[in-house]
């Protein structure tokens, strides 16, 4: 169905081939994953199904892509919009319209579809993704999962044979996924729809592929196989496939399901033994130096930069009976939460539980409608700025927002300046974070992962007690997920105190002490990691699944406990 | 694609279990199944309608009158206002209205006012003004007479803002640009894209300063804003380019092939018909092009619209339930049009009852006839469909 010949993308400006020798066919019918680290091109191999790579994109495509026998270098885009349904990573840039009904029939309002083809494919499309009891809705009101199968309902309208999608569910929470998920399989199972897709969140995704596709590095050859094979050799897999490889299970099980009937032996293995937490133990105001006073004082302000913000006394996050709304929304209600120094927090929830928002309220950014919150004991809407930056730093879902320069080294000195800190101070934490990058840099042209880092680093600079993170393993692969745990890990250990917001189970599992869960609002559980993930079906990681009742919760555990 | 609803059907089939082509087979949700959008009267008719509400408002100042127009229109609204983000509009467009007449009495208390009035309300204490600010007075006597002068006249561009805000509020304007003629698309889906761009801008900036704040930077004052407007505008420019891409693999821009005399036909068309409707305007504006210029102007326009039509044929695309232009939107837009006529009709007929007199001051009357004729504009609220019984509605 899909037929890449032979094919190279050179972009304009660059020296070498962003891909090359891509030579594999995607027969009708499969759903073929495409895998393989940052950076390696995969975006650039789904674009060349679609065309806009190179008809939009520009550079250079040597070699053949087929597509159904067209081939894309003498089809426009817009001539094979038929024929192929594509969704980007952000599912808001792709709506034109904006309510639900309006953007399912947009694509075929384009192909020119006859009005009684279009109400009846917009009425199918409806119930096929459950959206028909959101049909009316402005777009922009829905939830990220309801937007996603929006997305992709309005390219599945037009009926397209084949569908190119770019991480569909790495935005999304553990439950929204799989609705995904399943309305994928149910294409390809029932309407015989081609899928190409690529996903970092491998655990959620590898067990649905008939075939997956490797791209190791860049600049490689993909490989195509079975995902088993395949998954034996890749240098990003999921913990399942981790936890095969260390069992020395062939063929390599992808689904919990499999590795659940061959973990017997392994179980009989680790009994006795105990999942010991590889997280290091809570190390009590360790980052804390001399506590110069619990309150902010005229004093202190004005010496502001000579020292770094003393705690004081107290928790480095406290809330009580916290409620928030936002915009005739009661986004919180009731929430207590206190964090002490050194320890790691994750909150999970659904899309639009409240993560956010809490996490918002600790910086100053909302103001509580009722109950309280104090961050290092002072109240973070009513202090300044400069003042609260000593206290508490946040790392925004979208790193980018926080940096405004155009070179690392300009913006490395503008974090100095405001948060009072050394000369040189945010540039050492940079060198620490984010090895080989050199002062020139624009943050524009860094990966996902460098430039959280350097996110990172800018909030760092301020030497906070309390440093909040919003989903920090968006997009980035599991190199970058581990690079990412070590920092954290770190910080941890010198005594800050860590609260992230997260969908991603396996990270929770690697890094928290304790997990909060919100729903609506609410703090529905609190309490360790593993009993919390344990109890809980879609926030338990892979290896917990597998090795339940026990309570496992990483590979590297089960290594440690093994070795 | 001409084989396209064929192979779409018998997929259906496919999927909903292969009996029969039976339409609404809820497949995965129990969903009930609404018929019909909300508020499916034409968004064209309560423009006129509105239109028509607002030309009667420019032609009077006799307060009850207006009064009355906004009573009307405020009674539509009540009744077949739709639950849409734009119908909560409503509201600021009234208070919009309100400043307008506030703002408008400032002014006549300040500045005074041409009208030689006898009942002085207040004397405010005059500012000297040199002899080159002749004819300008700030303060001094306020009578009675100016402020009704100001309030008939503020209450009249009221009235206009609100009845815009109905339409507003009855139908979004979105939805207007839906009816452009196929060759005038790709313009209304441009108009479309910005006004949904509108609220992305706000909610970037709205993040951007709150990124600010998280650097430990003041997140107020225009420098502020200064130092998000780059990145605000590179993430704009960022999404224009994402949506771009998602449009054009979504099939935007697919035209059909046209034979090259029709082209060049439809280019003659309308570039001589806007030529024709500039030299028309300019003929029937100026005194001495009183014999050519309605003619021209109506030629112009006729040449220029045939030439939309004729280029609608590149089009291939079709409409997704339109909105019809049925018994219903005619008895809107009609009830409009007729208030208006009317309206101007008793302007005409009788200009003293529509502009009550403040010298002497007397209290307005209200007349018989206009009033009769405003109340003609209730109709919609009886005709058009209720869209809070949306349900309940016939399917089509």
């Amino acid at each position: 169905m899909i037929r890449f010949e032979n094919v190279s993308v050179t972009y304009d400006g660059a020296a070498e081939p962003t891909v090359q020798g891509v030579d594999f066919e995607v027969p009708e019918g499969e759903l073929v994953l495409l895998v393989g680290p940052s950076g390696v091109g995969k975006s650039t191999v789904l674009g060349a199904v679609s065309g806009l790579v190179p008809h939009f994109t520009g550079g250079t495509l040597r070699g053949r892509v087929t597509v159904a026998g067209r081939d894309t270098r003498t089809h426009k885009p817009r001539e094979l919009a038929d024929l192929v349904g594509t969704v980007g990573q952000d599912p808001l840039s792709h709506f034109v319209t904006d309510t639900v009904e309006d953007e399912l029939a947009y694509g075929m309002e384009s192909l020119g579809l006859a009005p009684d083809v279009m109400r009846r494919r917009v009425e199918e499309t409806l119930d096929l993704l459950g959206l028909a009891d959101l049909r009316d809705r402005p777009i922009a009101t829905l939830s990220g999962g309801q937007q996603q199968r929006v997305a992709i309902g309005s390219v599945l309208t037009p009926h397209p044979r084949v569908l190119v999608l770019d991480e569909p569910t790495s935005a999304l929470d553990p439950a929204a996924a799989e609705e995904v998920l399943a309305v994928l399989q149910r294409l390809v199972h029932d309407l015989g729809t081609t899928v190409l897709m690529a996903e970092h969140r491998l655990e959620r995704v590898v067990q649905y592929a008939d075939q997956v596709a490797l791209l190791a590095s860049p600049g490689s050859a993909p490989v195509l196989g079975a995902p088993a094979e395949i998954m034996a050799v890749s240098p990003v897999y999921p913990p399942v496939v981790d936890l095969g490889r260390l069992a020395g299970w062939s063929p390599l099980p992808l689904t919990v399901r499999d590795a659940r009937r061959r973990a017997g032996g392994l179980g009989d293995r680790l009994t006795g033994r105990d999942a010991t937490r590889d997280t290091p133990a809570l190390a009590p105001a360790a980052l804390a130096p001399a506590p110069a006073g619990p309150a902010p004082s005229a004093w202190s302000r004005r010496l502001r930069g000579k020292a770094p913000a003393a705690p004081g006394p107290a928790h480095p996050a406290e809330v009580r009976a916290l409620a928030v709304r936002r915009a005739r929304v009661q986004a919180l209600r009731h929430i207590d939460l206190a964090v002490a120094p050194g320890e790691t927090v994750a909150l999970m929830g659904r899309n639009g539980a409240g993560k956010s928002t809490l996490l918002s309220a600790l910086v100053g950014l909302l103001e509580p409608s009722s109950g309280s919150v104090r961050v290092g004991g002072v109240v973070p809407h009513r202090t300044a700025s400069p003042e609260l930056v000593r206290r508490v730093g946040l790392v925004p879902q979208e790193p980018r927002d926080l940096l405004y320069s155009d070179t690392v080294a300009a913006e490395c000195e503008a974090a100095d300046r405001d948060a009072g800190a050394a000369p040189g101070s945010c540039r050492a934490l940079v060198t620490e974070l984010l090895p080989g990058v050199t002062d020139d840099t624009h943050p524009r042209d860094l990966s996902e992962g460098q430039r959280l880092a350097l996110a990172l680093a800018v909030v760092l600079t301020a030497r906070p007690p309390l440093l909040l993170l919003d989903e920090p393993t968006r997009g980035l692969d599991y190199a970058a997920k581990v690079r990412l745990v070590a920092v954290l890990r770190g910080l941890a250990a010198e005594g800050h105190a860590i609260v992230l917001a997260t969908h991603d189970v396996e990270l929770a599992a690697e890094l928290a002490h304790r997990v909060v869960l919100l729903a609506d609002g609410e703090v529905i559980a609190d309490g360790p990691t593993a009993d919390v993930v344990v109890a809980s079906p879609s926030f338990a990681p892979q290896v917990t699944k597998i090795l339940a009742p026990r309570k496992w919760l990483t590979v590297a555990q089960v290594r440690e406990a093994l070795s | 694609m001409t084989d396209a609803p064929g192979r779409g059907r018998s997929r259906h089939r496919a999927a909903t279990g292969g009996r029969g082509g039976t339409r609404h087979t809820p497949v995965n949700a129990p969903a009930r199944p609404r018929p019909r959008r909300v508020a499916t009267l034409h968004a064209g008719a309560w423009w006129l309608w509105a239109l028509g509400l607002g030309t009667a408002a420019t032609r009077t100042t006799n307060p009850l009158l207006l009064a009355l127009l906004i009573a009307t229109s405020a009674y539509v609204v009540a009744a077949r206002r739709p639950d849409t983000p734009s119908a909560r509009s409503y509201t600021a467009f009234v208070k919009l209205a309100l400043a307008v007449i506030v703002i408008r009495l400032l002014f006549a208390v300040v500045l005074g006012s041409p009208v030689p009035g006898t009942h002085v309300v207040v004397t405010l204490p005059e500012v000297p003004l040199p002899d080159w600010a002749q004819g300008i007075r700030l303060g001094g006597r306020v009578t009675a007479e100016g402020l009704l002068v100001a309030l008939y006249d503020g209450l009249r561009l009221a009235t206009l803002l609100i009845c815009v805000g109905a339409a507003n509020a009855l139908a979004n304007p979105a939805r207007l640009l839906k009816s452009l003629p196929g060759a005038l698309y790709e313009m209304g889906v441009a108009v479309v894209v910005a006004l949904t761009f509108a609220p992305n801008l706000i909610a970037d900036v709205q993040r951007l300063r709150a990124a600010r704040r998280l650097r430990g930077r003041p997140d107020k004052g225009v420098r502020g804003l200064l130092q998000v407007a780059l990145p605000v505008l590179e993430g704009a420019l960022e999404r224009s380019v994402a949506l771009a891409a998602a449009m054009d693999a979504r099939g935007y821009g697919r035209s059909a092939d046209v034979p090259a005399p029709v082209r060049r036909t439809t280019t003659a068309l309308t570039l001589g018909g806007l030529l024709g409707v500039c030299a028309g305007t300019y003929g029937v504006l100026t005194a001495e092009g009183g014999t050519y210029g309605l003619p021209v102007l109506f030629a112009g326009l006729a040449a220029a619209l045939a030439g939309l039509r004729l280029g609608g044929r590149r089009s291939l695309r079709t409409r997704y339930r339109p909105d019809r232009w049925d018994v219903r939107a005619r008895l809107v837009a009609g009830s409009g049009v007729a208030v208006a006529a009317l309206t101007v009709l008793a302007s005409v007929r009788d200009p003293e009852a529509l502009h009550p007199g403040v010298l002497p001051l007397v209290a307005p009357t209200l007349p018989l006839w206009p009033a009769a004729a405003v109340l003609l504009g209730l109709l919609p609220a009886f005709v058009a469909p209720d869209p809070a019984l949306d349900p309940k509605e016939p399917s089509s």
